[in-house]
């Protein structure tokens, strides 16, 4: 039971990552990590989502008939998401403004419907809230990597406080523009699979078509 | 009429959802491998876009606003809170309406877009859509360009990475960044395309 529960929480991290791997929650991930400061915030506030909708999920998997299950899970969600979304506005009410839309897209985020139906459906409310937090973890690793890079390179900061010295202010560090940009995000996440499958090579995938040098003498 | 062509422009290129703000991400990478796929649900989305933006509108403007309920005699009343949950609820129940409504009337649409239509209500485009038209504050006609005009920026981008993956699958790709991992690099060239239409 230990080494179940054990694997459910740090198998997310790397061997199951669900950006990485399952390509699930992507959407809101990438727009959010142009700071740190953000990037925690969204992940913390998609981890609590997670934990408590896949315990709630689990909680009465046993009386959600089948054929409403996607709408029954998909307002315990939404109830969930409202919540946190009053109490960032409650208690960070300026985070909540550069979040903008993006802490209400954690409904549409495919790592929370897909964990509950995936995992909260069939497994029991203990095992469920780890896999929650695990999966959490594995969503935070990602945001919280890209989004220290992006910082740092970007703007020669770490949650505001200054690292690097920009040379405008008199320092050293030439500011990577493209960092804080957008599309930066992708080329992180692209590198950062490349690592991974490099590393884990069993999550490599196949191509289509084999490429091989053919002798001019094969073709003839 | 030139603010809502300018509208139209912005929301298909400049705020192209899927390239300056990263939304419809889970779909937009997994069904692009082949064109026809990719053009499939790229009308779905325009379609249920087109629908649910101006229908979340009237809902916004006379239930949920601060004050909206006024004609009904309640003028304190502010249900905005309730939002996000009423949107996707709309946006269910729209998807399945248009389901039925197909299978009935276009049954070769409806067999052309297959799997697509219910994979629709949790793409995040279409949320995203009725978040942002929320945020800005759009009236009704506003919200019908609004809604179109991201549901074709979609469409777009989803069909031109389909067609440079479709090319993609002859070249040779080092081992770890197979699949996924080019694609992403992919994804993050085409956005760099796509800010140059900022000054629109």
């Amino acid at each position: 039971m230990a080494s179940e529960a054990k694997k459910v929480i740090t198998d997310p991290l790397f061997n199951n990552n669900p950006i990485a791997f399952q390509i699930l929650g992507v959407c809101s991930a990438l727009a959010v990590t142009s700071k740190l400061e953000t990037s925690l915030m969204m992940s913390l506030a998609l981890t609590a989502v997670l934990v408590c909708s896949n315990a709630a999920i689990s909680l009465i998997r046993n009386h959600i008939p089948s054929s409403i299950r996607i709408i029954v899970q998909m307002t315990i969600i939404a109830s969930l998401v409202i919540i946190v979304d009053q109490m960032l506005k409650a208690f960070a009410y300026e985070l909540s403004k550069q979040l903008s839309v993006f802490v209400g897209l954690i409904i549409t985020n495919c790592i929370v419907l897909g964990r509950a139906e995936a995992y909260a459906m069939k497994n029991s409310v203990g095992l469920s809230f780890l896999d929650g937090l695990g999966n959490g973890l594995g969503y935070s690793l990602i945001l919280i990597i890209v989004g220290t890079i992006r910082e740092l390179f970007g703007s020669g900061t770490l949650l505001g406080y200054t690292v690097f010295p920009l040379v405008t202010e008199g320092g050293w560090f030439y500011p990577v523009g493209i960092m804080l940009l957008p599309p930066s995000a992708f080329f992180i996440i692209g590198l950062f699979i490349w690592w991974l499958r490099s590393w884990k090579t069993e999550q490599v995938e196949q191509t289509e078509y084999r490429i091989h040098v053919v002798h001019r003498t094969e073709v003839i | 009429m030139e603010g809502y062509l300018s509208l139209f422009v912005r929301s298909v290129f400049a705020e192209n959802l899927a390239l300056a703000f990263f939304l419809g991400m889970c779909t937009f990478l997994a069904v692009s491998k082949k064109i026809e796929t990719a053009l499939g649900l790229g009308v779905a989305v325009i379609v249920v876009q087109g629908i649910t933006v101006p229908t979340n509108n009237l809902i916004f403007q006379f239930l949920l606003k601060d004050g909206a309920l006024a004609w009904a005699g309640l003028p304190g009343v502010n249900l905005s809170f309730l939002g996000l949950i009423s949107y996707i609820g709309v946006i269910a129940a729209m998807v399945q309406i248009l389901e039925m409504a197909l299978d009935r009337f276009f049954p070769a649409l409806y067999n052309a877009l297959g799997i697509f239509l219910p994979l629709i209500t949790v793409n995040c485009a279409i949320l995203g859509g009725t978040l942002f038209m929320v945020e800005r504050d759009y009236v009704f006609g506003e919200s019908v360009v609004y809604g179109l005009g991201t549901g074709v920026g979609w469409s777009l981008a989803i069909i031109a990475l389909a067609g440079i993956r479709e090319k993609l699958k002859y070249s040779d790709v080092p081992v770890g960044l197979q699949g996924l991992g080019i694609t992403f690099i992919i994804v993050g060239l085409m956005a760099l395309g796509f800010m140059a239409f900022s000054g629109i």
